[in-house]
């Protein structure tokens, strides 16, 4: 009947006004008293004698918790992970990057003459500034030094910051994403919740043969159609 | 309230002064003054909780949570727009006519503030009593239009003016379904003061003259320029219309305007049609508040839904629609009103009756002016729709 | 004595909320009636063409996710599909269904971001859009899970896609699958019959099937005026034929089917999705890089290559002198020809449907200006 376009449009609104929100309202929510003392893991009672000036905030329903949004292992990240003991300086990842923002300069050290000349390395710059993330850096590299990292939060004031030099990626703190690097999924890695230790545990990846990836298959299907 | 707080004033005056030249004159002032101050300011004050109101209850409708940062459960976010307003930088166009421009924010929020003068709050809680309320706000309320005129004008934009011209053309339009339509309830309490109309709703005006109200409540809508009648300032198309060359606290101004109309049309409506403070047990101010929230979740609820008309949609509506309307209805109460004349309280049943019966059916007539012309092809709104084209020019040819 | 009138030109800049980008308009206008309409465009052009020419193959692809930033996946399948015929690879199959599947569940992601977008033009504030962006919410984040970022994703390489796809997002996919045709039911029960909406697009902007053949338009706009193409069985990639769909098409050329359509459509490319997951079969996504190097030299030659994206027909020429990079690349872009028609749609029709036609031809800046 005509008309009714109009009520179904307005029934549709009011069935989800009595729904469920799906911000997610990062980076911090506020909270009641119940939401802080379940964050905190305490009993209301616990809470005020331990916290007063939180319970008194929280009553007002001014309490902060803090959120973390979902990520997942692949996620390419800001900062970039590089393990300079295997790096050999190829620049294989200078060469691949697209924008040309890996700086790479060596000079023959004259050590491990066995193995062949090695390279030592006078500069290694990332410009995270320029970058756009696209990971044909960490696809190029032969012997896996570099990863991407999971961070995004690196703002800065000053663009010269944002110039990773040699010294800042082997100092910081190393999450690597598994980024074309099959070898952390498969020991079912997430980088926010489980500690691998030292990653160089984590090793190479061997391609595995064709009936091993069908067995993986099909043991882990979990689609039924 | 008036006389009582004149005697209030008049009895503290007479404790420290025993004779005052002018003491009529000026106690009626001041008590004037203390009155105004305070509907104004319970006004503005509701225009704070409606702005945080609608924007909370807005994201509700669509699943998310509107702003809730500032205090708790962001009560304060209105107070922390007006800081931001007024710390803005008040540019005014090169060639704008500057008198008309500062003039155009205050022609549209005064006349607002006027109508709660005339709007009975409980009993004997009102600041004025006219006996000609009714057509005092209507007149006052068209003076809003004069201020869009003006402050297109003044800015000297094309775009303005083309939003202000549709915005003006709505608004002469809506006028005269909104003032006919409260034609029914004039012919049935034969006054047309509000004070009277609040005290014969023993049955609430909505039950009885339901054209009337729906056409009441549409006509609101139009001129307080809200969905689905916001083409003045349809921000898809426009970007603020009338609005576009204004910064500061006259831009603050025209937002609060608009809100505070919002709750003009909210009271009004709610007085004159669902029974004002007429209420069991509670104040009168109470049951007001309740209603007017009612109808204001209504309005909202309508923002959310619907997308808005295009502006020959929103005349045709106007000439075609609702005026229709509103003669039947004047026909058939005036008919009701001749037959059951004696002031019984069986007779409101009867007139609500007979309007339900012989009025009601013809608000359908208004969505047949909705639907375009008679449309070839047929297009259903889920499954199984005719693949390929009959004409042989677009059959593929098999490699 | 009649009133002496003249048309006025208003600018609706490049700067502007409903122009889905950076585009000028200068419209003339006779009381409300468009009697002119002059697109002017260019404003993001980024010489993605001639940056391709010093860049690997490879490279490249990085390059085609940025054109039509909405429909990333499905830029990439057409420049993939255009070096794999260059250069005679053959894709593993199970990337190929990767790549189906990923490039139907971006159609979807588009078309949502059209129809919301449409429907927020028309008025309605917000509440299509947040329900539309809630669905898309969701498959950017498969798209995270399988590729690592959301939007420009450069998922595709030659011969393949670029890796398998884990655990968590079959599960993903599931929920995804069941829970989607309520959302598309709720979005429709929301808007399909509302008058509102149906006074306001119905026979507005007509195009006859004429019209759109001869300016070459392509796409839902095509299918709306009654021409039952789609490359997808017309001129079949991937494995495109062996899988089940209907081809939605109406018969009048207006705003309201062209809403209506892109819903539809997006029910079709649920189905192919259920219908590729039970298809796939275990193995390689992406061939040893013996066989396909990383730096791909192809012989020396040219082809053309169209696939059948969200806006229309997205094709990729590529000349080849066989070196690690093109000689020339050149892309046939939907929205740039389907944008064409913007003057004969527009002329004779009133000012409130300028931007609703508009956001029917659903252009995208980042592919008209390349």
């Amino acid at each position: 009947m005509i008309g009714f376009g109009l009520i179904k449009g307005l029934s549709v609104t009011l069935r989800n006004l009595f729904g469920p929100v799906f911000t997610i309202q990062y980076p911090d929510k506020r909270v009641g008293v119940f939401g802080l003392a379940k964050n905190k893991n305490l009993s209301v009672l616990s809470l005020l004698k331990s916290y007063p000036r939180e319970f008194l905030f929280a009553l007002v329903g001014m309490a902060k918790v803090e959120v973390r949004i979902e990520q997942f292992p692949r996620f390419r990240g800001n900062e970039f992970v590089w393990y300079d003991d295997r790096c050999t300086a190829c620049a294989s990842c200078a060469k691949y990057c697209p924008l040309g923002i890996i700086e790479i300069v060596t000079h023959a050290s004259g050590e491990n003459l066995q193995a062949g000349e090695n390279y030592a390395i006078d500069k290694f710059d990332i410009d995270t500034g320029r970058c756009m993330f696209c990971g044909l850096c960490v696809e190029a590299c032969p012997y896996d030094a570099l990863h991407m990292g999971t961070d995004f939060e690196r703002g800065n004031y000053h663009r010269a910051k944002l110039v990773l030099d040699k010294e800042t990626l082997i100092s910081q703190d190393k999450n690597p994403s598994s980024w074309f690097r099959p070898q952390f999924e498969e020991k079912e890695y997430n980088p926010w919740d489980s500690d691998l230790g030292d990653y160089k545990e984590a090793g190479r990846h061997e391609k595995p043969s064709y009936e091993k990836i069908k067995q993986n298959w099909v043991n882990k299907r979990k689609f039924n159609g | 309230m008036f006389e009582f707080i004149y005697n209030i004033l008049d009895a503290i005056i007479d404790i420290f002064i025993k004779d005052m030249r002018y003491e009529s004159y000026i106690i009626t002032a001041v008590t004037g003054l203390i009155i105004a101050f305070a509907v104004i300011n319970g006004v503005l004050g509701g225009v704070l909780v409606l702005i945080w109101g609608e924007r909370r209850l807005l994201g509700r409708f669509q699943q998310r949570t509107g702003p809730n940062r500032w205090g708790p459960q962001g009560l304060l976010t209105s107070v922390a727009d007006a800081v931001k307003v007024m710390f803005k930088e008040d540019i005014v166009p090169e060639e704008a006519d500057h008198y008309i421009f500062n003039l155009a924010p205050l022609l549209l929020v005064i006349p607002v503030f006027i109508i709660f003068s005339v709007i009975p709050f409980g009993i004997s809680l009102y600041a004025v009593d006219i006996n000609v309320s009714v057509l005092f706000i209507l007149a006052i309320t068209s003076i809003s239009g004069l201020s869009i005129i003006c402050a297109a004008w003044a800015s000297a934009n094309r775009i303005a003016i083309f939003s202000a011209l549709r915005s003006v053309a709505m608004l002469i339009s809506y006028e005269i379904p909104v003032g006919l339509s409260l034609v029914g309830i004039l012919l049935i309490t034969e006054s047309m003061s509000v004070m009277d109309i609040v005290i014969y709703q023993s049955i609430p005006f909505i039950l009885i003259q339901p054209v009337a109200a729906i056409v009441f409540f549409l006509g609101s809508l139009a001129e307080i320029n809200r969905t689905p009648f916001d083409l003045t300032e349809a921000e898809s198309e426009l970007a603020a219309g009338y609005q576009n060359d204004y910064s500061g606290m006259k831009w603050g101004l025209f937002y609060l305007g608009e809100f505070a109309a919002a709750i003009a049309a909210a009271t009004v409506f709610s007085t004159l049609f669902l029974g004002g403070p007429n209420g069991p047990i509670l104040p009168g101010l109470f049951w007001l508040t309740i209603k007017v929230i009612a109808v204001l979740f209504f309005i909202i609820w309508i923002r959310a839904s619907w997308p808005r008309f295009r502006i020959d949609q929103v005349l045709n509506l106007a000439w075609k629609g609702l005026f229709e309307l509103t003669l039947v209805n004047i026909v058939v109460t005036s008919i009701a009103v001749i037959i059951w004349t004696d002031l019984d309280s069986n007779r409101l049943l009867y007139i609500g009756l007979v309007n339900w019966i012989f009025a009601f059916p013809f608000v359908l007539l208004i969505f047949k002016l909705l639907k375009t012309k008679k449309y070839q092809s047929d297009i259903n709104s889920s499954s199984y729709y005719p693949v390929g084209s009959d004409s042989p020019k677009f059959k593929k040819e098999i490699k | 004595m009649s009133i002496k009138s003249e048309p006025i030109t208003i600018n609706l800049g490049p700067q502007h909320p409903s122009t889905h980008g950076v585009f000028r308009m200068r419209v003339t206008f006779d009381g409300e009636t468009i009697i002119d309409v002059e697109p002017i465009f260019g404003y993001l052009h980024r010489g993605t063409e001639k940056l391709a020419e010093e860049r690997t193959y490879t490279q490249v692809v990085t390059l085609t996710d940025r054109m039509d930033y909405v429909s990333s996946m499905l830029n990439n399948q057409g420049y993939i599909l255009a070096l794999e015929k260059l250069s005679n690879i053959t894709p593993e199959p199970r990337g190929v269904w990767l790549r189906m599947i990923a490039s139907e569940l971006q159609r979807i992601a588009s078309h949502l971001v059209a129809v919301g977008f449409l429907i927020q033009d028309l008025g309605a504030w917000g509440t299509p859009l947040t329900y539309a962006m809630r669905e898309r919410e969701k498959i950017l984040q498969m798209f995270e899970m399988l590729c690592g970022a959301r939007i420009t994703n450069s998922y595709l390489r030659p011969g393949g896609v670029f890796m398998d796809a884990p655990e968590q997002f079959w599960v993903a996919l599931k929920d995804f699958v069941y829970d989607f045709p309520s959302k598309v039911d709720e979005l429709e029960k929301l808007l399909t019959s509302n008058e509102i909406i149906f006074s306001r697009t119905k026979d507005i902007a007509v195009l006859t099937p004429e019209q759109a053949i001869n300016a070459s338009i392509t796409g839902p706009i095509l299918r709306s005026t009654g021409v039952s193409w789609d490359l997808r069985k017309d001129d079949t990639y991937d494995f495109y034929d062996q899988v089940k769909f209907d081809i939605p098409t109406h018969s009048a050329g207006d705003n309201y089917s062209r809403y209506l359509l892109r819903v539809q459509e997006m029910r079709e490319s649920l189905k192919i999705v259920k219908q590729c997951v039970e298809n796939i079969e275990p193995g390689p996504v992406r061939p040893h890089h013996d066989e396909v190097p990383f730096l791909v030299r192809p012989p020396k030659g040219d082809c053309y290559v169209a696939i059948e994206g969200s806006k229309g027909e997205l094709g990729f020429y590529l000349v080849s002198d066989g070196s690690i990079s093109p000689y020339r690349w050149h892309v046939r872009s939907s929205s740039l020809i389907n944008l064409t028609l913007l003057r004969d749609m527009l002329i004779g029709t009133l000012f409130g449907d300028l931007f609703v036609t508009f956001g029917g031809i659903d252009i995208n800046m980042g592919e008209v200006d390349r």
